[in-house]
């Protein structure tokens, strides 16, 4: 071999990489860094405020929850090079098309929760094929959806119902088979046994006495892990994910070697938008009611835990497990701002921040990664 | 020896640009073609057309004498076409191996769990590309740690490794400097030697000289013949290039092929 290999071919100016820097480079690693800071922080400014008992991690886990389940769907999309500003629009929209069907139209409930789902993934689809057709960004394709459909949701709630709060659902949820799918809790038996063992609280007083204050976790938590387990899955050991990197890397140069690249785009769309409506759909569940106005502002805060795990805006670069510890960071510092009694005001402060850093954080990463230059 | 691919008289229009008038041009096995002109001579239409990424408005493509239609970039993958594009080849952010294994991951499990075999890739590459001639720190090594040069040869490996037939190198050498650019021609005449026959587009003669069997000459759309190696020099290729002063006595000697 070294015979036809010339000088200049030999990698004389390549340093050594030390550990540090090669962790560095993993995406997760602001994700690891910021959820130790912040527990570590909280547990002294909040050790004592129950916080870290059993019903304090489970007020803070379903929060975390539920910034993951849209963050799994806003982390494959940006990484394949796009943006979906109307999640927050599409979660109002699928809640209230199941409240509007089920209790104002009759659709049994499973039938309008099936329902919801094709239409908003069908939407999602729009979503994508719009930026696609026209190549126009899509963060202007989505904020138009993020109009559309926050108006569209308002104007149906009132036209059916004359208010912009649908209740009833939870009438509806206690015959359905499907309904327990999103807004059941599992583990139920555990959580009694714990109780009974006293590793957990329990209710002293009221016709609950006994029991033990978590009666089981939500499908919503389930559904992060299971959206995490498969998103984290589906990037890194896959042939799709590795087209969803191409994709969002570069888009031209993975269409030239025959990545389909706007079959992988437009799945990204609606996975989103299939994310949305889980969200959607366990939180009316829930509460047994939908409401127009949920979900607002939820597109960024996705994007921030997506970001804040290390994913470039750009695309291309990111990671699954990364915006899961973005939406735990999210999540446990905004619920323990309120254990800790802090003015709640200062969460946005705080988000800033870290936002900032994260990002910050971010280009210097890749500024390694591509050989900084 | 008869062509592997061989363009016949192609057009192309973009609405009132006529960006081809009639170019023909054959590449054989085992040689290199080199396809010379000067910027917006045509040189890029031109190869998009011959990889699948234009079709042409009119002429002919045979891929082994049979008349071909690419729809697509992938069929002229399928048909042993590969192209390296000058600035295209690397997705920077990926590893070596996500990059060399880019739209033909191999997979192993039974579907609906399907998983890319990062093994089998990350072994295959690192053979790859030490066959090149480049020893990676480890297949996830970023692209983006990779010198220019030493791209252009992981997509040049990337496509002989995938059964290419024909390489068509876009401007490999236009970004490098003098070592890198001896690496690429280096390459190019080693995948020349193992059958493949390889298309190289360029406006740098001496880099054309130094590897070319045969010099075709694009100026606004239009080829001024092809000529063999010895026949022609770097002054005349540079006329031909430049569609000067001299074009009517270049006419001449290329045998009136305007």
């Amino acid at each position: 071999m070294t015979d036809v290999i010339p000088d200049a071919l030999k990698d004389e100016r390549i340093k050594p990489v030390s550990p540090l820097r090669r962790a560095l480079i993993r995406p997760e690693l602001g994700g690891i860094c910021g959820t130790i800071l912040v527990f570590l922080l909280f547990a002294v400014v909040a050790g004592d405020s129950g916080m870290f008992a059993a019903e304090g991690v489970m007020n803070w886990t379903v929060v975390s929850a539920q910034f993951m389940v849209i963050a799994v769907g806003a982390c494959l999309l940006m990484i394949a090079g796009e943006f979906d500003l109307s999640t927050g629009s599409m979660i109002g929209f699928s809640g209230v098309m199941i409240a509007i069907l089920s209790v104002h139209i009759g659709v049994p409930l499973w039938l309008a929760i099936v329902m919801t789902f094709v239409f908003c993934i069908l939407l999602g689809g729009v979503n994508g094929w719009l930026v696609i057709r026209t190549g126009l960004p899509s963060f202007i394709v989505t904020l138009a959806f993020l109009y559309i459909l926050r108006g569209l949701t308002i104007w149906s709630s009132i036209y059916f119902t004359r208010q912009t709060i649908i209740g009833g659902v939870a009438e509806k949820a206690a015959t359905d088979w499907l309904a327990p799918l999103f807004g059941g809790k599992i583990l139920g038996g555990l959580f009694t046994w714990m109780g009974e063992m006293g590793w957990i609280a329990t209710f002293t007083r009221g016709n609950r006495a006994g029991q033990p204050v978590i009666d089981g976790i939500p499908m919503l938590v389930v559904w992060a892990i299971v959206l995490v387990v498969f998103g984290h899955w589906l990037l890194t050991r896959t042939k799709f994910g590795n087209w969803i990197f191409a994709a969002g890397g570069d888009a031209l140069a993975a269409r030239y070697v025959g990545v389909p690249v706007n079959r992988v785009k437009i799945l990204m769309f609606m996975f989103s938008a299939f994310c949305a409506c889980v969200f959607a759909t366990c939180q009316v569940m829930e509460f047994g009611s939908a409401a127009a106005d949920r979900g607002l502002l939820k597109e960024f805060e996705a994007i921030i835990c997506v970001v804040i795990g290390g994913a470039l805006l750009t695309g291309g670069y990111g990671s699954v497990i990364g915006a899961a510890l973005g939406a735990v960071i999210f999540g446990v510092v905004q619920q323990g701002l309120f254990f800790a009694n802090a003015e709640s005001s200062l969460f946005r402060v705080f988000l800033g921040v870290i936002l900032l850093t994260a990002v910050i954080m971010n280009t210097y990463i890749r500024r390694i990664i591509t050989g900084e230059r | 020896m008869s062509a592997i691919v061989e363009m016949r008289n192609i057009t192309k229009h973009f609405g009132h640009v006529i960006a081809l008038a009639g170019v023909s041009f054959d590449i054989r096995q085992g040689e290199c073609h080199c396809l010379l002109g000067d910027n917006g001579a045509g040189k890029s239409t031109f190869i998009k057309i011959m990889s699948g990424v234009y079709k042409p408005s009119g002429g002919e493509v045979l891929v082994e004498g049979v008349p071909t239609l690419f729809q697509s970039p992938r069929d002229a993958m399928t048909a042993g076409i590969a192209t390296v594009y000058q600035d295209l080849a690397m997705i920077p952010l990926m590893s070596v191996s996500r990059n060399f294994w880019m739209g033909r991951e191999p997979e192993r499990g039974v579907w609906p769990f399907k998983t890319f075999d990062t093994g089998k890739a990350d072994e295959i590459t690192v053979t790859e590309m030490r066959k090149m001639g480049i020893n990676l720190r480890g297949p996830d090594q970023a692209v983006g740690t990779l010198s220019g040069g030493e791209r252009q040869t992981v997509a040049i490996a990337r496509a002989v490794y995938f059964g290419a037939k024909v390489l068509i190198l876009d401007e490999p050498t236009s970004a490098l400097g003098v070592r890198q650019t001896a690496n690429v021609l280096s390459t190019i005449d080693r995948v020349r030697k193992q059958g493949i026959g390889v298309v190289f587009i360029t406006h740098n003669v001496r880099h054309a000289l130094a590897v070319g069997d045969r010099f075709t000459v694009l100026n606004r759309g239009q080829t001024l013949g092809t000529a063999e190696r010895g026949t022609v020099d770097a002054a005349a290729l540079q006329d031909m290039m430049a569609g000067g002063q001299e074009l009517a006595l270049l006419e001449a000697s290329l045998g009136g092929t305007i």
